[in-house]
């Protein structure tokens, strides 16, 4: 993306085809760093509502959100005509028709045309009339959201779509079959071992698995596998890939492949038409990831306007929605990597493979049930960073040793006061000199009299000083147990290290 | 401690005032031994007071107060530079004259606007107020603002806008102690405002979100670490998380709150994973943080520095009040949204016309009723009072150049250290015609001066100071100050009337100053009316706004804020909508990592009080630079190395600190240190389009061993 490259230039009238949240991106952004040259900005959407966040789709159908909840917000300065199907572009004199015949005049058009989905050709699954089953339904939009009824659901495609489909669905509280042609969901992102944590899953919430079986025969509320009983089903959602949609720029004469191709700067054949997201030819390897859309709405808004682009490079992060399971995978999987840590604890759910390469920055890796490495690992591979020499302690998610507070002091000069910075040594002086309780201490020594949670320990060492170290004959009388002053309270305990002070597996795979 | 607080007029007792440094305001008691001449250098002795907020506790900086006291290099005698560039001693009437006739001359010449003031947020009420007066009336100029742009100014803006009022904990300190659990974005109490934590100890669980695992979060339940300059990411996916979990108090926010679904429509787009992307904060533990929020019967969102020092602030604090306000605690007893407010007077400051677009009262200078109610108060048409002038860096950047300022009166601020990209601040500085400081220390700034006047400080003085949760103190004076040292209303009057103005309008006593505050205030948002000196020495906790109630019983203060009402006008509170935008700087390959600046237990702000105290210094003596040990390493360096620390704008030698629990991409400096010490020859002039904060949290750095060859050469203009 070289974005800054084509600075001002003139984008003048701006027209976008394509309302989903890659074209709204770009009209957003676009507004936000100025469209200033005078010109227009127009989103034209064929879907009948107003611009919505489609990755949110799944929150509709768990439940989560409503329909009305998911709607992008306005974009200031730019016009938006929902249900506006555009059927043709006139790229002699510029202008994009409409199926109402209206016409759009652009100095610069912006294909954001998305993707379709592909139905799979499961014999059964269209009437002789060549539409859909009854009950049959692809998941791409509101609609099709709408459209998906009663408890028992097939999902049918065990790829990203299908199985945060089915999660979803699951956490509805319907009953959901997926059923995947592959050994288990997720296969071509996923190696095995992630995969079968993906399993127990899916299976732990209660999602049917069918992998390594193909539809057969589709028929009215039941489906029909290569193996197995029938499924039987209310609604058969189709999730077995989408494909570029292409239709209108084939038909102007751009070039197209299996999708729209553009250039480094996201120009299309002609270079008053630009192209971004799920139609562009490659973009993703597997269609539909939005970051890559987002990043290209990113570059493009900013050579639209002049604006500085962030130049970030975007990074190829898979991270599924799957109701509190961690998995993430980032770039593809090489052969040929400097260095493989993998860890590896199925009984607690947890894996990852990181590959290294010379710098010693991620070059891929598969992350599974470690939220913390796999946040750590997807902020170090988008900004290319090295990993941290403490693979283990990164892998574990484990905050690193280093001046803990609430480890007691041992030696004298370790600080057990941080407000008044009083350390043992200084503690233990001041209780030979006499002060022998908290209270003559603080007054000895101010330990414990700023923020007071030093009190206990300060107490303890209290303690500890009258068995080892007898009391003179003459000395003053101890005062414990008649301070009220201090907050005795103990700290809240650090809740989210107990939750991970699960025992370390010293049989976990570490090679 | 259990001893009753003595009568503060009682002869010869402890005198019982407040620390001169945090906005906790611990209360203190001061014994002095001696009287006049014979006490100047006596010994002064503090204890801590069983006052609420700090409950008999102190800090190492409150403890060592006294010995500010008895600074060996303290200001007494005012200073004018001379021929040979020297600052040399002058008598008070002669230095009174000088720089009234130089600031003549100046305005003569160029015009009111050509002489500008900048005030701090550690000035007392009185002083604050009288600055402001001064600067309108007696200079005419609308050039004024202060140190708490630096410091609080995005919550201010953001409170405003969703409460109709900015009170920075809109209630007392201690209900904290009953929270069930506890947000903290951007704070590090337990270094900053140690005494805090006795309350939020006793709360059920704390939540602190910061990059570096400080004190604060290392007493966490929970601690959320975002990427440097992500924060509202996180607020916005927090708000996401409550939202489709079906946890946020859907009746509050219909009944108390407008404007839900604009904000939500942002919110929309920061599902956890792209938010656990952009912060690095995992999934599961966003969720946990919210749970813990919307599960605890009371619950408060607080916001400190962190969240507040960057370009995008004030949307910053807005994602976080929309969160807090979508669980509905705002307005609720027992919870709420409130910010820490850092400087000692850093909510007292920003009330009583020192910010350049307010009138006493937290009145708008741009409001024509404000303008004409306070200009009656004054005795002055309302068209004498200038406009709205800069914000504080805007106004920095300007001194000395074609139509900005050509003098400065500095009072109670150090901006030589404390201001964004320092050294072109203090270019600035030099390039002014008349550069007078105030100050009872030679500051950085002070020593930059053509003119100094020494003042007084906190025990040597009458006053209030109003605290972070908006209760007003009296600061009470317990020592004589030095011979030769004079009060701020003092030289300002004497300014004044140099200036031409009648004396009568500038009272040098502070309880009449503070009488023609609560009038001034009177009727506007942050009402001292019904506040006075007896009511406040008679031992009363009076919060604002309290109003004066001459045929009723006295007002009882307001205490707790928003319990019926919000302040706009339909009584709900207002969601912002806002969006997540990254800093204004980048990381590249010649500035790779992020520097982020705070504070140090040992040390106050600029460091011009703190660093005169001898064991403040034996606990943290020079500038120091954290670091992750890989971070170190890839750089050459090791623990107690000297480092460059190298931005765009300047470079800063610092003793580096080696800390595992930082972020590999993120290193921390202090800015207490003078000189080739200062973290803000860093920091960045990005300023936040609302507040006008300056981005000090986060600038793109590079370290390399200090004296490292190819720094130099890399180094562009």
């Amino acid at each position: 993306m070289s974005g800054g490259s084509d600075k001002r230039d003139s984008a003048g009238d701006v027209v976008i085809v394509g309302g989903g949240p890659v074209g709204h991106r770009l009209a957003q952004l676009m507004a936000r760093h100025g469209h200033d040259h005078g010109g227009t900005l127009t989103l034209l959407e064929a879907e009948p509502v107003r611009p919505y966040h489609r990755p949110l789709l799944t929150s509709v159908l768990d439940g989560g959100l409503r329909l009305d909840a998911l709607r992008l917000p306005q974009v200031p300065g730019a016009r938006c005509a929902p249900d506006t199907t555009v059927t043709g572009l006139d790229r002699v004199r510029r202008r994009v028709r409409t199926a109402s015949g209206e016409e759009y005049p652009y100095d610069t058009l912006v294909l954001a045309t998305g993707a379709e989905p592909v139905v799979s050709p499961v014999p059964g699954i269209r009437t002789a009339s060549g539409r859909l089953l009854d009950g049959v339904t692809t998941l791409r939009t509101l609609a099709d959201c709408a459209r998906i009824r009663g408890d028992r659901i097939v999902v049918l495609g065990g790829g990203p779509l299908g199985v945060e489909t089915a999660v979803a669905l699951r956490r509805s509280g319907r009953d959901v079959v997926l059923v995947h042609r592959g050994p288990y969901p997720l296969d071509r992102r996923l190696d095995a071992t992630a995969g079968d944590l993906l399993v127990r899953h899916l299976t732990s919430l209660g999602v049917r698995l069918r992998c390594g079986r193909s539809a057969v025969r589709l028929a009215p509320g039941e489906l029909v596998l290569d193996d197995g009983p029938p499924l039987v089903w209310d609604s058969f959602v189709c999730c077995t890939g989408v494909r570029p949609r292409t239709r209108l720029a084939r038909a102007a004469g751009l070039a197209v492949r299996a999708g729209v191709v553009v250039d480094g700067a996201l120009r299309t054949s002609d270079p008053r038409i630009r192209a971004i997201g799920d139609c562009v030819e490659g973009s993703g390897r597997v269609p539909g990831p939005l970051a890559t859309g987002r990043d290209q709405a990113e570059a493009l808004a900013a050579a639209l306007t002049g604006h500085p682009s962030t130049g970030r490079r975007p990074a190829d992060v898979f991270r599924p929605r799957l109701a509190g399971l961690p998995l993430g995978v980032l770039g593809t999987p090489e052969t040929a990597a400097a260095e493989v840590v993998t860890y590896s604890d199925p009984a607690r759910g947890r894996y990852a493979r990181v590959s290294v390469d010379a710098a010693g920055r991620v070059s891929s890796a598969v992350v599974v049930g470690l939220p913390e490495a796999l946040a750590t690992l997807t902020q170090l591979f988008d900004a290319h960073r090295p990993l941290p020499a403490d693979r283990l302690a990164l892998l574990l998610g484990r905050v690193p040793a280093g001046r803990p507070a609430a480890a007691a002091a041992t030696s004298p000069s370790d600080v057990v006061c941080h407000c008044n910075n009083v350390t043992r040594g200084a503690l233990v002086h001041a209780w030979h000199g006499g002060s022998r309780g908290v209270r003559a201490l603080a007054g000895a020594t101010r330990a414990t009299t700023g923020c007071g949670s030093c009190a206990d320990e300060v107490r303890r060492l209290c303690a500890q000083l009258s068995v080892t170290e007898p009391a003179p004959a003459a000395g003053p009388p101890a005062d414990e147990g008649v301070d009220d002053t201090y907050d005795l309270a103990p700290h809240p305990g650090d809740r989210r290290l107990r939750h991970d002070r699960a025992p370390v597996d010293r049989e976990a795979a570490l090679p | 401690m259990s001893e009753p607080i003595p009568s503060p007029t009682a002869p010869d007792g402890p005198v019982a005032t407040h620390c001169p440094y945090c906005a906790l305001q611990c209360g203190t008691r001061l014994r002095a031994a001696g009287h006049g001449d014979a006490a100047a250098a006596a010994p002064v002795a503090v204890e801590p007071d069983d006052f609420p907020v700090n409950e008999g506790g102190l800090c190492q900086k409150g403890w060592t107060a006294p010995s500010l006291l008895r600074a060996p290099d303290r200001l007494r005698t005012p200073l004018v530079r001379d021929a040979s560039g020297r600052l040399a001693p002058v008598s008070w009437p002669e230095v009174l004259d000088t720089v009234a006739s130089r600031l003549r001359a100046i305005r003569a010449a160029h015009g009111p606007d050509a002489v500008a003031v900048f005030g701090g947020g550690g000035l007392t009420n009185e002083k604050a107020y009288l600055l402001g007066k001064f600067a309108r009336l007696a200079l005419g100029t609308s050039q004024i603002d202060y140190n708490g742009r630096f410091c609080m100014s995005s919550a201010a803006a953001a409170g405003t806008a969703a409460f109709g009022l900015d009170r920075g904990l809109p209630f007392p300190v201690t209900d904290l102690a009953e929270a069930d659990t506890v947000l903290l974005a951007g704070a590090n109490p337990a270094e900053t405002m140690p005494p805090l934590m006795r309350h939020l100890g006793r709360a059920g669980a704390l939540i602190v979100v910061d990059p570096r695992r400080t004190p604060t979060a290392r007493r966490a339940a929970l601690h959320l670490a975002p990427a440097p300059g992500t924060d509202l990411a996180l607020a916005l996916g927090m708000l996401h998380i409550a939202v489709t979990e079906g946890i946020h108090d859907r009746d509050a926010v219909d009944q108390r709150t407008t404007g839900f679904e604009a904000a939500w429509r942002h919110a929309a787009a920061w599902w956890p994973e792209r938010v656990e992307r952009v912060t690095g904060v995992p999934v599961p533990l966003q969720a946990e943080a919210v749970r813990m929020l919307a599960g605890s019967r009371r619950a408060y969102v607080l916001t400190g520095r962190g969240a507040e020092q960057h370009s995008n602030g004030t949307d910053t604090v807005a994602g976080f009040v929309n969160l807090a306000l979508a669980l509905g605690l705002p307005g609720r007893a027992g919870s709420g949204y409130g910010c820490l407010t850092g400087q000692g007077n850093g909510q007292g400051g920003r009330e009583h016309g020192q910010k350049a677009d307010q009138l006493p009262g937290y009145r708008s200078i741009a409001d024509p009723r404000d303008r004409e109610h306070v200009a009656r108060v004054w005795g002055v048409p309302p068209g004498r009072l200038p406009g709205p002038g800069r914000s504080a860096f805007e106004l920095l950047d300007r001194l000395g150049t074609e139509g900005g300022p050509r003098a400065l009166l500095v009072f109670g601020s150090n901006p030589a250290v404390s201001a964004p990209d320092a050294a072109r601040v203090t270019r600035r500085l030099s390039a002014l015609d008349l550069l007078v400081v105030a100050d009872f220390v030679p500051s950085e700034t002070a020593r930059l001066a053509d003119v100094v006047l020494p003042v007084l400080q906190w025990a040597e003085e009458d006053g209030t100071m109003t605290s972070l949760e908006g209760r007003v103190l009296r600061r009470r004076r317990a020592v004589s100050p030095p011979r030769g040292a004079r009060s701020e209303l003092h030289v300002l009057r004497e300014l004044a009337v140099r200036l031409g103005e009648p004396a009568d309008r500038y009272p040098e006593e502070p309880r009449l100053v503070f009488e023609e505050l609560r009038r001034a205030s009177a009727g506007g948002r942050a009402d001292y009316s019904g506040i006075t000196y007896e009511r406040l020495d008679a031992g009363e906790a009076l919060y604002w706004p309290c109003r004066h109630t001459p045929d009723g019983p006295a007002h009882p203060g307001t205490p707790r804020l928003f319990l019926d009402r919000f302040a706009h006008p339909d009584g709900r509170a207002r969601f912002q909508e806002v969006d997540h935008r990254g800093p204004a700087e980048t990381l590249d390959e010649r500035f790779p990592l992020w520097a982020t600046t705070g504070r140090l237990l040992a040390h106050y702000q600029s460091g011009s009080q703190t660093r005169r105290v001898p064991e403040l210094m034996r606990a943290a003596p020079e500038p120091t630079v954290e670091m992750h040990p890989d971070t170190a390493a890839r750089a050459g360096l090791a623990e107690g190395d000297l480092a460059w620390v190298q931005s765009a704008r300047g470079r800063v030698t610092a003793r580096v600190g080696l800390v595992p629990t930082l972020r590999t991409d993120t290193v921390f400096l202090p800015f207490h240190f003078p000189d080739g010490g200062r973290a803000n020859l860093l920091t960045g002039t990005a300023l936040d389009p609302r507040s006008k904060m300056p981005e000090f949290k986060v600038s793109a750095v590079r370290v390399v061993p200090a004296g490292h060859r190819a720094t130099r050469e890399n180094t562009g203009p």
